[in-house]
């Protein structure tokens, strides 16, 4: 019985571990990496090598792209700039926008999107990192240059547009990440811990006794040192930050009787294999979450 | 030169030695393979061991060296079960030893060969050498479906007790012959496009296209394959572990006949996902699935109904304390059939659950979410299959008292611990959020990796034990040797 009772007792002990409240204000690290989030690339027309087996592929047009993910501080800007204007709406505990809808193809498991407001971040969700105090938006002390995440596909369009910009496609985004030789990341053919944010990456910012992987400045892994945290400089080919971990990306594409929206570069919560340039994630366009995030693309 | 003469024929001409050998292989290659993945990556063993056996693993080939490994491990799954089955049942002795023979030389290929290729760079001849591998574990599969014929008059049986035809057809060995018929078409199912996306090195695994609302038939085949494989080994174990407690009387009689159609069904159904029936193929395998099912149900009951006879014969009146205490006295026999029905909790429950909400619930989480649940589904029944295969076989090789007690009460717990905390991982989205979620991913990997991790000791002391049995020269091996026919060993 005493087995038992030890046995009872134990796992008891495990559930109530796992059952304590995460700390999701813990204090965050203050790093100013020198990368501009304002700052574009453009990447040149021409051929490159897509997908996982590389592909010779064709983009017949130059653009730009932005040198990070849209950073906290930005997307707050947008949250103001539109609820002033009345571009954005609060609707609930949530922040809306106007979607004028996709085209129904009754696919299987096609949800059909029709025109109306959707949902753009969440209100009062504790993972975000922006405060509302009902008429204002504030940037959480410590996030202003982090990766905007906990945002829609609807909420990371309805940024891009806002300023005449778009969302780059799978294609756009994959040329930009890895340029023209076939590299698997964005630095090159092989991954250290250093490179990149993700799970259990070991950067400053995770601790996987508690709240687990947290984002990282846009920028972070440029070759600079931390209080001692080396990290190695993982640009892309044009100058791009950040296209493997740290947050998924959305991307624009809308593909036929799928309402799903695609994401590319792996996470902060991802193990390394989904950092590959070529790896696929999808989510519907409602979806949020702490490790989703974007950045825009224009034309010239 | 006669004490590894001696020692060879054990390992490679009786069936307690054949086994042996394979579950030892699939040890190895778990214990070395497993360090690249999961906690063990995390931990940062991969680069150590990558490092230590010089391995080349290219982000590209990723996908590639996974289909290996799996085909790798499953093949001598397989080939642990033909030794199972051709130890069991009667056959023309020339059909035994050349399907062991294939079968043997097959796996070996396919896993030396296959590993060498996947992990430590591509020479083509390797490649070629595994498929040769393959192809050997095929031409085993049709031998052995010849040797299992049922209408061979040979074969036909006259004691009531056990399922048969008015004529004394075996309706238990033409169980066998189906799933064995099965598995070799749908083998061919998976060759097929493995052929067509090996030769253009595009490799695809199956959850990463599940959401795609067109499907190439090719793409149809290899999802319906991998499904229908697992299926196929878990029904083969059923019947394999049936024949072990000697499966008999009505459900016997009820259970035969309903895992022939099931089986049947089941494959129509898979084999439909690649053909215009795809649209109704789903409901194809679920009517076979019920069936087959139900047939273990049977199993099962019929079980667990004599252990607990055996148990408490002696005891006037027993009190279901003492009827519990008489299940569980034998934790060897006790053991496949929970894990079957331990299996319904964590794979066939959680999938019915998946296909039932799936565009409710499943689909509006991330595909990454959605990947951990498909890949999670998948791995617990493998591991079901195997921690089955493993309880008989502590049987076989005759553990006894405390130790028999030991080693099958550890197997069973061990692994329920892990499946049961693989399946709150797998559907933590239900009541946790991503923000939120990492204590209880935590302690998730603890319980899973201590459920594994103790049950890898176990096997590897049992493997120690065999490798220095071996040594002796009256050693249990000896024993085993002469212990060719497992049929004399029913329980």
């Amino acid at each position: 019985m005493k087995r038992y009772l030890f046995l009872i007792l134990l796992v008891s002990a495990l559930l109530v571990v796992a059952c304590a409240p995460v700390d999701l204000n813990a204090s965050v690290p203050v790093y100013e990496t020198g990368i501009d989030p304002n700052a574009w690339v453009t990447v040149p027309a021409g051929e490159f090598l897509a997908g996982q087996h590389s592909k010779p592929t064709m983009i017949d047009y130059d653009y730009e792209i932005m040198v990070t993910d849209v950073t906290v501080a930005q997307y707050v800007e947008f949250l103001n700039a539109g609820l002033g204007d009345g571009t954005l709406k609060v609707s609930d505990d949530q922040i809306v926008g106007f979607y004028p809808g996709d085209e129904f193809h009754s696919g299987r498991h096609e949800m059909e999107i029709t025109a109306q407001d959707y949902i753009y971040v969440p209100l009062n969700d504790p993972s975000s990192r922006f405060d509302f105090d009902g008429s204002a938006f504030t940037v959480k002390p410590g996030y202003e240059n982090h990766p905007m995440a906990n945002v829609s596909w609807f909420g990371a369009r309805g940024y891009c547009l806002y300023y005449d910009y778009r969302l780059p496609t799978e294609l756009e985004w994959e040329k930009a990440a890895r340029g023209t030789d076939g590299r698997a990341y964005p630095w090159g053919w092989e991954l250290a811990r250093n490179n990149a944010n993700f799970y259990t990456s070991r950067d400053p910012f995770e601790d996987m006794s508690s709240f687990g992987s947290r984002t990282t400045p846009v920028g972070f892994y440029n070759g600079k040192t931390y209080d001692g945290y080396v990290t190695l400089d993982s640009a892309s080919p044009y100058g791009l930050y950040d296209m493997a971990g740290n947050v998924w990306q959305w991307t624009a594409n809308i593909y036929e009787q799928m309402h799903y929206r695609f994401m590319r570069g792996g996470s902060k919560d991802t193990y390394d294999n989904d950092l590959r340039v070529w790896v696929r994630s999808n989510a519907t366009p409602t979806y949020y979450g702490p490790g989703v995030g974007f950045r825009c693309l224009r034309t010239p | 030169m006669q004490f590894i003469k001696e020692r060879f024929n054990y390992l490679f001409k009786s069936t307690k030695g054949l086994i042996l050998v394979a579950i030892a292989m699939i040890a190895m290659v778990t214990a070395l393979f497993g360090m690249l993945s999961g906690p063990m990556a995390e931990m940062g063993i991969r680069e150590v061991i990558v490092r230590i056996f010089g391995m080349k693993l290219l982000p590209a080939e990723r996908e590639g060296r996974i289909i290996i490994l799996y085909h790798s491990i499953a093949m001598a799954v397989i080939a642990i079960e033909v030794y199972m089955v051709t130890g069991l049942l009667k056959m023309k002795e020339f059909y035994r030893i050349a399907v062991r023979i294939l079968i043997t030389v097959g796996y070996f290929l396919v896993m030396i060969f296959g590993l060498i290729f996947a992990y430590w760079g591509h020479v083509w001849i390797f490649h070629g050498i595994y498929i040769a591998g393959l192809s050997l574990i095929f031409f085993a599969g049709v031998l052995l479906c010849v040797a299992l014929w049922p209408w061979d008059k040979d074969y036909y049986i006259q004691d009531k007790d056990y399922s048969r035809t008015k004529k004394g057809v075996d309706i238990e060995r033409m169980a066998f012959f189906a799933t064995a018929v099965t598995t070799v078409v749908s083998s061919f199912f998976g060759a097929v496009p493995g052929s067509y996306f090996g030769n253009g090195f595009e490799v695809v695994l199956a959850e990463n296209i599940v959401r795609f609302p067109e499907k190439s038939v090719l793409q149809y085949s290899i999802i319906g394959h991998l499904h229908i494989m697992l299926a196929l080994i878990s029904i083969m174990i059923t019947l394999i572990i049936g024949r072990w407690l000697d499966f008999k009387g009505i459900l016997h009689k009820i259970a035969m006949p309903l895992i022939i159609l099931g089986t049947i069904v089941l494959n129509l159904g898979v084999w439909g996902v690649a053909t215009p029936l795809e649209p109704i193929a789903h409901t194809i395998i679920y009517v076979g699935a019920t069936p087959a099912m139900l047939g273990a149900l049977m199993l099962v009951i019929y079980g667990w109904d004599r252990f607990i006879r055996e148990g408490i014969a002696g005891i006037p009146k027993p009190t279901f304390w003492q009827k519990i205490k008489a299940l569980g006295s034998d934790p060897l026999r006790f053991g496949p059939l929970w894990q079957m029905v331990f299996m319904n909790f964590n794979v066939s429950g959680i999938g019915i659950l998946f296909a039932v909400r799936l565009d409710e619930i499943f689909r509006v989480w991330p595909a990454s979410e959605e990947r951990i649940e498909l890949t999670g589904h998948w791995h617990v029944l493998a591991a079901i299959v195997a921690t089955i295969i493993l309880l008989y076989y502590g049987d076989l090789i005759g553990l006894k008292g405390k130790t028999r007690k030991l080693y099958g009460w550890g197997i069973i717990i061990l692994s329920d611990i892990a499946f049961a905390s693989v399946t709150i991982f797998e559907l933590k989205r239900l009541f946790i959020s991503e923000a939120v979620q990492q204590p209880l991913v935590n302690n998730l990997m603890y319980m899973i990796d201590f459920g594994l991790g103790m049950l890898l000791v176990i096997l590897a002391i049992v493997m120690v034990w065999r490798l220095l049995d071996l040594f002796r020269k009256k050693g249990r091996w000896t024993e085993e040797l002469k212990q060719t026919d497992l049929s004399a060993e029913v329980k």
